[in-house]
């Protein structure tokens, strides 16, 4: 059974805008698949198609074999978002248990859970602190933590180390191919960073400009475990040469078009 | 943009007055604005009953602090029940078109258009219903004057709630109810206390000026009024700065609820740092 | 930082916006239907169960709305004017002084807040008393202030136009000078680069920055100019505008309610036109849209 299974996905914008095209995608258990594109191409928008946030005009998405919609309802994937979208008025550990809360799990089991997670990304210490008292990269550990309490088997990430500086989106790399490893899931990564495509990944989908469509699949098969001294390897450099020639030859364009991903009110 | 501005911007208390140096500027001017006014009206011989010295104020205050006391608690009672009342009903209106958003987004401009309209006018009226001498004439009032900055400000900050959030409750699969109670209530309390803080100040004014047009003379706006009119200007101006105590204490009693209630808020709106 | 925007329909394309129009328009005669539908069926309930509480329920107090408007077209004497004859001139009258007051208010606070972004100083010093001013109740001194100035031979409606600055003043100069400050020092840094002065990123940076906060100052400050023109005039020494004819036709109340209802109704009139006109200016000045419901 595939995680993902994207079949004939397209999805046109009331405004006119048509986002994606045709996107047939398979995705294993236990794949690292990053989207990578130009902006503007569709990616977030598509993630948020599996993530049943968006719904598509045409073609089917299945999570765990079941439609996406059910699957959102099962629980069966975690979300994180560029921004961290914490709660100011909560600390770091009730931001972590606010989807255990809401699946009701008990007082015991909860604390529990929290704890490990807090482990998980080496932020014990931080537990009664208030998330405006963190740093950026420190925030997104925190909702990695928050996407994984529950332990679903897919995790959709949209650019979340976007806004961080570049040691500190490195570090974040190794730590979330560590997490990855340990908590064996699937992730869908969305990014516009080839190198960083090119590090977590298993499999690297390159989409063209709008309107999307999946223009290469790459193959990364850099052994496990990945550290900062696969950056340094010569196969490393010619897997992002690869990638970026396929962006280039997809159409990509030398500088930015992208306008607004447009996301539609939930109901 | 606010509408409604909070009289005191966030963060003002704790960037000028962090260090007790940053008061002296402060206390110089206020040493100097009273001596001025003492000054000025001794040298230019102004007569008490037009304008009174600092001195024969807080003298007329202190002799009178019994009376003007009492009539000070019947009228604050007047504006608190007014608050109580209006806040009350802009919080519920608020929740109501934030839950029902089409007919929120429809009636907002309205409400912020109706609020223009000037209430106290309605005074007289009050007063013809509900009777001169009933204190319930001036709290209907205060209570209408509280209602639409609660209520606007409260449903502002139950809508201004970041798009990602509600994707993130989505992906919980949380339904709307526990959309409010996680996300929207909390996300609204510090809008709601920029409300609450523009009431305190304005259920006082309603009480005050609403007794102006009549009401007991156990009222401090009464009492005020007639002191004007009978030339007694200095025991006028100590009812006016007996009101003025009860409406800053009134101001900052909410300002310690909003403190201690919502102390995660970080003062993103303070002024820039000198 | 993030890419997604939430997409409202149609939201700036022409078609959108009359319909949004429309709707506006239709919910505001809906709106006023059901007032309308509410009182007069309070009234008539309440007269037929003959209700003392929370007030009693007569002609007196709840006339009727017809009524009300039908005032507008009665002569207040016999064989003289209409009541709306009159009450046009008061509003016109109080208009005037609110204008001059909200005038004259907005322009020594935004002076004021031009001199206190310049300087420290002056900021540590005044601005405890500008932020306690806005707790204090200001409007209380209105009626006050308006005898006082009287008695020494000033104009009554000086008086009142004082009141009104006074009461302008106090938000304008608080809001301007959060809006001076607002802009980010990497903008103040940038005009500093190209060698401006301090008048230049004044009025190239800060002012500009800063007009959204005046505008919403001013919006308050329309309203409370009115409100603080109506309450000085009621001393009753001031006749012509409409604080006077809300304290005369309330002395009548009994023998002519639809009277005093007819004024209010003026009076809302009056502070809604003067807020209106505050946004219609500040759609012209900042070319988007004043309130946003998101």
């Amino acid at each position: 059974m595939t995680a993902v299974s994207i079949r004939g996905v397209s999805k046109q914008f009331r405004a006119g805008i048509t986002a994606l095209t045709g996107i047939d995608l398979d995705v294993e258990p236990g794949e690292f698949v990053s989207l990578i594109g130009p902006s503007g191409c569709g990616k977030s928008t598509l993630l948020r198609i599996i993530g049943d946030l968006v719904q598509p005009t045409a073609g089917t998405v299945e999570v765990n074999g079941k439609p996406a919609n059910r699957a959102r309802r099962d629980h069966d994937y975690g979300i994180v978002f560029q921004d961290a979208v914490l709660y100011d008025w909560r600390t770091v550990a009730k931001n972590i248990s606010l989807p255990l809360e809401l699946l009701r799990w008990s007082r015991g089991r909860r604390d529990a859970r929290v704890d490990e997670m807090l482990e998980l990304v080496e932020l014990s210490a931080f537990a009664k602190h208030h998330p405006w008292q963190l740093s950026g990269g420190m925030q997104q550990r925190v909702a990695i933590a928050r996407a994984l309490s529950f332990s679903p088997s897919l995790l959709l990430m949209d650019e979340p180390f976007g806004a961080l500086d570049e040691m500190t989106r490195e570090r974040l790399n190794a730590e979330l191919l560590r997490i990855w490893q340990d908590t064996r899931s699937t992730v869908v990564f969305v990014t516009h960073s080839i190198p960083e495509a090119v590090f977590l990944s298993t499999r690297v989908v390159v989409m063209s400009a709008r309107p999307g469509r999946i223009a290469n699949v790459v193959d990364v098969g850099l052994p496990q475990p990945r550290t900062n001294a696969t950056r340094e390897e010569p196969r490393f450099f010619e897997l992002v040469t690869q990638v970026r020639e396929h962006l280039i030859a997809s159409g990509a364009p030398l500088g930015d078009t992208s306008t607004p991903t447009l996301v539609e009110e939930p109901a | 943009m606010s509408a409604i501005v909070q009289p005191v911007p966030v963060g003002i208390g704790r960037r000028v007055g962090r260090h007790a140096l940053d008061w002296i500027p402060a206390v110089i001017i206020f040493a100097l604005g009273i001596a001025a006014w003492q000054g000025l009206v001794v040298v230019f011989h102004v007569q008490d009953f037009l304008l009174p010295k600092p001195t024969s104020i807080a003298t007329a205050f202190w002799h009178d602090k019994h009376v003007l006391w009492s009539e000070g608690v019947y009228t604050f009672k007047e504006a608190l029940g007014g608050f109580a009342l209006g806040s009350g009903l802009g919080i519920a209106v608020a929740l109501v078109f934030a839950a029902w958003r089409p007919l929120g987004g429809v009636f907002m401009p309205y409400a912020v258009a109706a609020n223009a309209i000037p209430i106290i006018a309605f005074a007289p009226i009050m007063n013809d219903w509900f009777g001169l001498l009933n204190p319930f004439s001036k709290m209907a009032i205060a209570a209408l004057l509280c209602f639409f900055p609660v209520m606007i400000n409260t449903l502002r900050g139950l809508t201004s709630v970041h798009p990602s959030s509600v994707e993130l409750m989505r992906s919980y699969a949380a339904g709307r109810a526990r959309l409010f109670r996680h996300v929207r209530i909390p996300n609204a309390l510090p809008h709601l206390f920029t409300g609450l803080k523009v009431a305190t100040v304005l259920s006082m004014i309603g009480a005050i000026v609403g007794e102006y047009f009549g009401g007991p003379t156990s009222a401090l706006g009464v009492s005020i009024l007639n002191a004007s009119s009978y030339g007694r200007f200095t025991d006028a101006w100590a009812g006016i700065v007996m009101a003025s105590a009860f409406g800053i204490l009134f101001y900052a009693l909410v300002a310690m609820a909003e403190r201690l209630t919502t102390s995660w808020h970080p003062s993103a709106r303070a002024f820039r740092s000198e | 930082m993030s890419a997604i925007a939430v997409e409202r329909p149609g939201a700036n394309r022409g078609l959108g916006a009359l319909v949004r129009g429309v709707v506006r328009a239709v919910a505001l005669v809906a709106g006023l239907a059901l007032l309308w539908g509410l009182w007069e069926g309070y009234r008539w309930l309440g007269m037929r169960g003959q209700w003392t509480w929370p007030f009693p329920v007569n002609e007196t107090t709840m006339p009727h709305i017809h009524t009300v408007l039908r005032a507008f077209d009665q002569p207040l004497q016999p064989g003289g004017p209409p009541l709306r004859h009159y009450l046009f001139h008061y509003a016109l009258f109080t208009g005037k002084e609110a204008l001059a007051g909200f005038a004259l208010g907005a322009l020594i606070g935004f002076m004021l807040a031009v001199v206190l972004a310049h300087s420290v100083l002056l900021r540590r010093g005044l601005l405890p008393y500008i932020v306690i001013s806005q707790t204090v109740p200001l409007l209380a001194i209105a009626p006050m202030v308006v005898v006082g100035l009287g008695t020494k031979g000033v104009q009554p409606w000086v008086g009142v136009a004082v009141i009104a600055a006074y009461l302008t003043f106090f938000p304008v100069a608080i809001n301007t000078l959060r809006g001076l400050l607002s802009p980010d020092p990497r903008a103040v840094e940038l005009m500093r680069s190209y060698a401006a002065g301090r008048s230049k990123v004044l009025w190239r940076l800060r002012v500009p920055a800063s007009m959204p906060f005046v505008f919403s100052a001013l919006k308050i400050s329309a309203t409370a100019s009115v409100i603080g023109a109506i309450i000085g005039e009621t001393p009753a020494s001031l006749q012509g505008g409409l604080g006077y004819a809300i304290v005369n036709f309330n002395q009548y109340y009994s023998i002519q309610p639809a009277n005093l209802w007819a004024t209010i109704i003026v009076c809302a009139l009056l502070g809604i036109v003067f807020f209106l006109a505050v946004v219609v200016v500040e759609r012209l000045v900042l070319k988007r849209a004043p309130e946003n419901f998101a």
